[in-house]
């Protein structure tokens, strides 16, 4: 089996803030990314597909393809946007990196038609990422470590 | 579909690679310029991945706010602008490879309260990596 990674940029805003909390809670819990005029994180999200390579093209699948869909189906949507308010998929989750590696995995999964989507990467900086992959996801309460 | 978040940290820090049951000789032939009695140091860059739901509320398998103090003062106080030899305790009974100082990075960060530590991975240079798994402690 072969991976095959593709990478693209975005930049968009966004701010922390659960309704739920109160305004001390929200600034306790989320800090600086609470601030209500939001900012903003250049973005890099790499996409990878594994699978066998077709004997008559030598490719997991075609680059060109995968390039198409992430122009489709996130850099259309999320590039130079609001998370916060522009992103249907987001409507009412904190748009952390784990819940847009999240949402990007599940716009992605059902439209990988050759090979498997293996991993979704991204980066919110060069020292915060969130990974998403095919595992089994731990159920609440599973995340202590005994 | 399982969700990981890695944050990376950076230490800088100076070892010597010298095993106490091999001979002079044999040290040199085995660790080469690291066994310079001198030592030499590295920029490390230390990635901490972390697993676990996540939060509806939040939106996060950990706060930040949470992890940065706890490496920090489980890891980083202890081993940045230090001598891993001289001044990490574990160091003065085992060679401080980057295999080593990755094993024992994850073994004081495995109890991390908020989520669950999946892997801790060692770049000694941007030419070398190295990393551990959870699978290693079970």
């Amino acid at each position: 089996m072969i991976r095959i990674t593709r990478k693209v940029e975005f930049s968009a805003s966004h701010f922390y803030h659960n309704p739920n909390f109160s305004a001390e809670e929200n600034r306790r819990v989320f800090g600086k990314c609470n601030n209500p005029h939001g900012h903003g994180h250049n973005y890099t999200l790499e996409v990878t597909i594994a699978g066998e390579p077709d004997p008559a093209t030598g490719m997991v699948l075609d680059l060109k393809e995968l390039k198409e869909l992430l122009e489709r189906e996130v850099m259309d949507r999320m590039d130079h946007r609001h998370l916060n308010y522009e992103v249907p998929e987001l409507a009412g989750k904190i748009p952390t990196c784990e819940n847009i590696a999240a949402v990007i995995w599940q716009l992605l999964q059902p439209k990988i038609t050759r090979g498997k989507l293996d991993r979704v990467r991204l980066y919110e900086s060069p020292n915060l990422f969130a990974d998403c992959t095919a595992g089994s996801a731990l159920t609440n309460g599973g995340g202590k470590r005994a | 579909m399982k969700l990981s978040l890695t944050r990376r940290y950076d230490f800088a820090a100076s070892h010597r690679l010298h095993a106490p049951l091999l001979s002079d000789a044999e040290n040199q032939r085995v660790y080469g310029k690291c066994n310079n009695p001198y030592g030499h140091g590295h920029n490390y860059a230390l990635e901490v991945t972390v697993t676990g739901p996540v939060d509806p509320a939040t939106g996060m398998i950990t706060n930040l706010g949470d992890l940065d103090p706890f490496v920090e003062r489980e890891v980083l106080s202890a081993f940045d602008q230090k001598n891993l030899n001289e001044e990490v305790a574990e160091f003065r009974a085992q060679v401080p490879t980057t295999e080593n100082v990755c094993r024992e990075i994850f073994r004081r960060l495995q109890n991390f309260p908020a989520a669950q530590l999946e892997r801790v991975r060692i770049e000694e240079t941007s030419k070398n990596s190295f990393e551990v798994g959870a699978e290693e402690f079970l």
